[in-house]
Protein backbone atom coordinates (compact mmCIF):
# COMPACT_ATOMS: atom_id res chain seq x y z
CA UNK A 1 0.00 0.00 0.00
CA UNK A 2 1.36 3.38 -0.80
CA UNK A 3 1.64 6.28 1.84
CA UNK A 4 -1.37 7.84 2.77
CA UNK A 5 -2.20 11.31 0.98
CA UNK A 6 -3.66 14.04 3.86
CA UNK A 7 -6.49 15.64 1.35
CA UNK A 8 -7.69 19.46 1.63
CA UNK A 9 -10.39 19.09 0.31
CA UNK A 10 -12.74 16.28 -1.10
CA UNK A 11 -15.48 16.34 -3.67
CA UNK A 12 -17.78 13.87 -3.74
CA UNK A 13 -19.18 13.09 -7.62
CA UNK A 14 -20.73 9.63 -7.20
CA UNK A 15 -23.61 8.75 -9.22
CA UNK A 16 -22.67 12.06 -11.78
CA UNK A 17 -22.00 11.23 -15.32
CA UNK A 18 -19.56 13.01 -17.64
CA UNK A 19 -18.78 15.68 -18.52
CA UNK A 20 -20.11 16.90 -14.61
CA UNK A 21 -17.07 15.27 -12.57
CA UNK A 22 -14.71 17.11 -14.88
CA UNK A 23 -16.28 20.35 -14.23
CA UNK A 24 -16.95 19.78 -10.51
CA UNK A 25 -13.38 19.14 -10.36
CA UNK A 26 -12.00 22.37 -12.25
CA UNK A 27 -14.25 24.42 -9.97
CA UNK A 28 -13.09 23.12 -6.80
CA UNK A 29 -9.19 23.01 -7.61
CA UNK A 30 -9.70 26.68 -8.28
CA UNK A 31 -11.04 26.84 -4.33
CA UNK A 32 -7.71 25.31 -3.34
CA UNK A 33 -4.07 27.14 -2.74
CA UNK A 34 -1.12 26.21 -4.94
CA UNK A 35 0.24 23.18 -3.44
CA UNK A 36 -3.13 21.75 -2.20
CA UNK A 37 -4.94 18.62 -2.56
CA UNK A 38 -8.19 17.46 -3.72
CA UNK A 39 -9.80 14.43 -3.49
CA UNK A 40 -12.31 13.45 -6.16
CA UNK A 41 -14.68 10.33 -5.77
CA UNK A 42 -16.74 9.39 -8.53
CA UNK A 43 -18.50 6.18 -10.00
CA UNK A 44 -18.65 6.53 -13.95
CA UNK A 45 -16.03 4.21 -15.42
CA UNK A 46 -15.17 7.39 -17.82
CA UNK A 47 -14.10 9.04 -15.10
CA UNK A 48 -9.95 7.65 -14.39
CA UNK A 49 -8.95 8.13 -18.41
CA UNK A 50 -11.09 11.41 -18.50
CA UNK A 51 -9.30 12.48 -15.01
CA UNK A 52 -5.84 11.62 -16.33
CA UNK A 53 -6.69 13.60 -19.41
CA UNK A 54 -7.72 16.57 -17.19
CA UNK A 55 -4.56 16.43 -15.38
CA UNK A 56 -2.42 16.64 -18.46
CA UNK A 57 -4.52 19.45 -19.62
CA UNK A 58 -4.88 21.33 -16.81
CA UNK A 59 -1.20 20.64 -14.89
CA UNK A 60 -2.64 19.52 -11.76
CA UNK A 61 -0.93 17.04 -10.92
CA UNK A 62 -3.23 13.53 -10.22
CA UNK A 63 -1.46 12.26 -7.30
CA UNK A 64 -3.11 8.55 -7.32
CA UNK A 65 -6.27 7.03 -9.05
CA UNK A 66 -7.60 3.97 -7.01
CA UNK A 67 -10.50 1.80 -7.06
CA UNK A 68 -12.47 0.85 -3.92
CA UNK A 69 -15.15 -1.50 -4.79
CA UNK A 70 -17.15 0.55 -7.43
CA UNK A 71 -15.81 3.87 -6.44
CA UNK A 72 -12.96 5.84 -8.68
CA UNK A 73 -10.64 8.25 -5.46
CA UNK A 74 -8.21 10.63 -7.26
CA UNK A 75 -5.84 12.51 -5.10
CA UNK A 76 -4.98 15.87 -7.35
CA UNK A 77 -2.90 18.38 -6.61
CA UNK A 78 -3.13 21.94 -7.57
CA UNK A 79 -0.19 23.39 -9.42
CA UNK B 1 -9.19 38.40 -31.88
CA UNK B 2 -6.29 36.51 -33.21
CA UNK B 3 -4.11 34.32 -30.19
CA UNK B 4 -1.41 36.00 -30.97
CA UNK B 5 0.11 34.99 -28.14
CA UNK B 6 1.96 31.33 -27.85
CA UNK B 7 1.10 30.71 -24.44
CA UNK B 8 -2.33 31.29 -25.10
CA UNK B 9 -4.65 28.20 -23.46
CA UNK B 10 -5.61 25.59 -26.09
CA UNK B 11 -9.10 26.80 -28.59
CA UNK B 12 -12.28 24.57 -29.19
CA UNK B 13 -14.94 26.62 -31.91
CA UNK B 14 -17.83 24.17 -32.07
CA UNK B 15 -20.96 24.67 -34.41
CA UNK B 16 -23.99 24.08 -33.38
CA UNK B 17 -26.49 23.43 -35.96
CA UNK B 18 -29.38 20.71 -34.66
CA UNK B 19 -31.96 21.45 -32.19
CA UNK B 20 -33.50 18.57 -30.80
CA UNK B 21 -32.59 16.53 -27.36
CA UNK B 22 -30.52 14.33 -28.21
CA UNK B 23 -28.31 16.86 -30.55
CA UNK B 24 -28.31 19.67 -27.66
CA UNK B 25 -26.02 17.41 -25.71
CA UNK B 26 -22.72 16.95 -27.94
CA UNK B 27 -21.94 20.56 -28.20
CA UNK B 28 -23.02 21.74 -24.69
CA UNK B 29 -20.89 18.17 -23.54
CA UNK B 30 -17.54 19.21 -25.11
CA UNK B 31 -17.95 22.66 -24.45
CA UNK B 32 -18.33 22.85 -20.74
CA UNK B 33 -15.22 19.33 -20.23
CA UNK B 34 -12.91 21.81 -22.36
CA UNK B 35 -13.41 24.83 -20.48
CA UNK B 36 -13.09 22.70 -17.47
CA UNK B 37 -9.91 21.74 -18.73
CA UNK B 38 -8.67 25.83 -19.23
CA UNK B 39 -9.72 25.45 -22.61
CA UNK B 40 -11.07 28.69 -24.46
CA UNK B 41 -14.52 27.65 -26.22
CA UNK B 42 -16.69 29.27 -28.67
CA UNK B 43 -20.07 27.85 -30.08
CA UNK B 44 -21.92 28.90 -32.91
CA UNK B 45 -25.26 28.44 -33.01
CA UNK B 46 -26.60 28.25 -36.26
CA UNK B 47 -30.15 27.24 -37.79
CA UNK B 48 -32.10 24.68 -35.64
CA UNK B 49 -29.23 24.92 -33.15
CA UNK B 50 -29.99 28.55 -32.52
CA UNK B 51 -33.49 27.38 -30.77
CA UNK B 52 -30.77 26.03 -27.91
CA UNK B 53 -29.90 29.62 -27.06
CA UNK B 54 -33.53 30.47 -26.26
CA UNK B 55 -34.22 31.24 -22.14
CA UNK B 56 -37.08 28.65 -22.61
CA UNK B 57 -35.53 25.44 -23.73
CA UNK B 58 -38.22 23.08 -25.61
CA UNK B 59 -36.13 20.29 -26.70
CA UNK B 60 -37.86 17.00 -28.17
CA UNK B 61 -36.66 13.73 -29.48
CA UNK B 62 -37.86 12.28 -32.02
CA UNK B 63 -37.51 7.76 -33.09
CA UNK B 64 -39.42 8.39 -36.28
CA UNK B 65 -37.00 7.97 -38.84
CA UNK B 66 -34.13 7.45 -35.94
CA UNK B 67 -33.72 3.81 -36.58
CA UNK B 68 -30.67 3.73 -33.91
CA UNK B 69 -32.62 5.21 -31.29
CA UNK B 70 -33.17 2.78 -28.09
CA UNK B 71 -36.30 2.75 -26.70
CA UNK B 72 -36.12 2.13 -23.09
CA UNK B 73 -38.45 2.66 -19.60
CA UNK B 74 -37.07 4.46 -17.19
CA UNK B 75 -38.87 2.57 -14.36
CA UNK B 76 -39.36 -0.55 -13.29
CA UNK B 77 -36.86 -3.46 -12.43
CA UNK B 78 -33.56 -3.49 -13.99
CA UNK B 79 -34.58 -6.15 -16.57
CA UNK B 80 -37.54 -4.86 -17.83
CA UNK B 81 -35.71 -1.44 -18.12
CA UNK B 82 -33.07 -3.02 -20.38
CA UNK B 83 -35.68 -4.09 -22.54
CA UNK B 84 -35.61 -2.19 -26.10
CA UNK B 85 -39.29 -2.06 -27.43
CA UNK B 86 -39.79 -2.11 -31.16
CA UNK B 87 -41.60 1.00 -32.29
CA UNK B 88 -43.00 0.67 -35.76
CA UNK B 89 -43.06 3.78 -37.67
CA UNK B 90 -46.16 3.51 -39.05
CA UNK B 91 -47.02 3.96 -35.38
CA UNK B 92 -44.91 6.50 -34.21
CA UNK B 93 -45.94 8.65 -37.21
CA UNK B 94 -49.70 8.25 -36.31
CA UNK B 95 -49.76 8.65 -32.69
CA UNK B 96 -50.47 12.06 -31.29
CA UNK B 97 -48.09 13.00 -28.52
CA UNK B 98 -45.52 9.78 -29.11
CA UNK B 99 -43.03 12.38 -29.51
CA UNK B 100 -43.94 13.82 -26.05
CA UNK B 101 -43.81 10.26 -24.49
CA UNK B 102 -40.52 9.40 -26.29
CA UNK B 103 -38.78 13.09 -24.87
CA UNK B 104 -40.05 12.60 -21.66
CA UNK B 105 -39.13 9.26 -21.52
CA UNK B 106 -35.47 9.72 -22.71
CA UNK B 107 -35.35 12.96 -20.06
CA UNK B 108 -36.08 10.61 -17.36
CA UNK B 109 -33.57 8.02 -18.27
CA UNK B 110 -31.16 10.34 -18.56
CA UNK B 111 -31.92 11.78 -15.08
CA UNK B 112 -31.64 8.22 -13.37
CA UNK B 113 -28.14 8.09 -15.07
CA UNK B 114 -26.63 10.89 -13.74
CA UNK B 115 -26.20 13.07 -16.78
CA UNK B 116 -26.99 16.59 -16.07
CA UNK B 117 -29.80 18.73 -17.99
CA UNK B 118 -29.66 20.62 -21.01
CA UNK B 119 -30.56 23.36 -18.64
CA UNK B 120 -27.56 22.59 -16.24
CA UNK B 121 -25.21 22.09 -18.72
CA UNK B 122 -25.47 25.51 -20.30
CA UNK B 123 -25.23 26.85 -17.44
CA UNK B 124 -21.71 25.62 -16.64
CA UNK B 125 -20.79 26.80 -20.09
CA UNK B 126 -22.01 30.28 -19.09
CA UNK B 127 -19.77 30.13 -15.83
CA UNK B 128 -16.88 28.65 -17.96
CA UNK B 129 -16.67 32.11 -20.29
CA UNK B 130 -18.18 29.92 -23.00
CA UNK B 131 -18.31 32.40 -25.87
CA UNK B 132 -21.91 31.52 -27.54
CA UNK B 133 -22.37 33.11 -30.87
CA UNK B 134 -26.12 33.19 -32.63
CA UNK B 135 -26.36 33.08 -35.88
CA UNK B 136 -27.91 36.54 -37.42
CA UNK B 137 -29.25 34.86 -40.73
CA UNK B 138 -30.79 32.33 -39.16
CA UNK B 139 -32.56 34.88 -36.52
CA UNK B 140 -34.08 36.71 -39.82
CA UNK B 141 -35.20 33.39 -41.58
CA UNK B 142 -36.85 32.40 -38.48
CA UNK B 143 -38.13 35.33 -37.28
CA UNK B 144 -36.10 35.08 -33.55
CA UNK B 145 -35.50 38.01 -31.13
CA UNK B 146 -32.54 38.89 -29.29
CA UNK B 147 -34.65 39.20 -26.28
CA UNK B 148 -35.95 35.53 -26.53
CA UNK B 149 -32.12 34.62 -25.74
CA UNK B 150 -30.22 34.24 -22.65
CA UNK B 151 -28.39 37.29 -22.19
CA UNK B 152 -24.75 35.66 -22.27
CA UNK B 153 -24.96 35.31 -26.04
CA UNK B 154 -23.73 37.57 -28.71
CA UNK B 155 -25.02 37.69 -32.06
CA UNK B 156 -22.52 36.90 -34.87
CA UNK B 157 -22.29 35.69 -38.51
CA UNK B 158 -20.42 33.16 -40.52
CA UNK B 159 -17.33 35.63 -40.97
CA UNK B 160 -17.56 36.06 -37.22
CA UNK B 161 -17.49 32.06 -35.99
CA UNK B 162 -14.27 31.90 -38.84
CA UNK B 163 -12.40 34.35 -37.54
CA UNK B 164 -12.00 32.75 -33.99
CA UNK B 165 -12.00 29.16 -35.14
CA UNK B 166 -8.83 29.99 -37.86
CA UNK B 167 -7.22 30.20 -34.47
CA UNK B 168 -8.71 27.01 -32.71
CA UNK B 169 -6.82 23.53 -32.21
CA UNK B 170 -10.12 21.90 -32.31
CA UNK B 171 -12.79 22.63 -34.52
CA UNK B 172 -16.05 20.33 -34.70
CA UNK B 173 -19.54 20.63 -36.63
CA UNK B 174 -22.39 19.24 -34.89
Amino acid sequence: MNEVIKEDQVLDCSGMLCPIPVVKTSKAIKELQSGQILKMIATDPGAPPDMEAWSRQTGNELLRSTTEGDKFIFFLKKK
Amino acid sequence: MSKSDPNAPKRLALIASKGTLDWAYPPFILASAAGAMGWEVGIFFTFFGLTLLKSDLSMQVSPLGNPAMPMKMPFGPEGFQNINWPMPNLLMANVPGFEALATNLMKQTFKNKGVASIEELREMCVDLDVRMIGCQMTMDVFGFKKEEFIPQCEIGGAATFLEYAADAEVQLFV
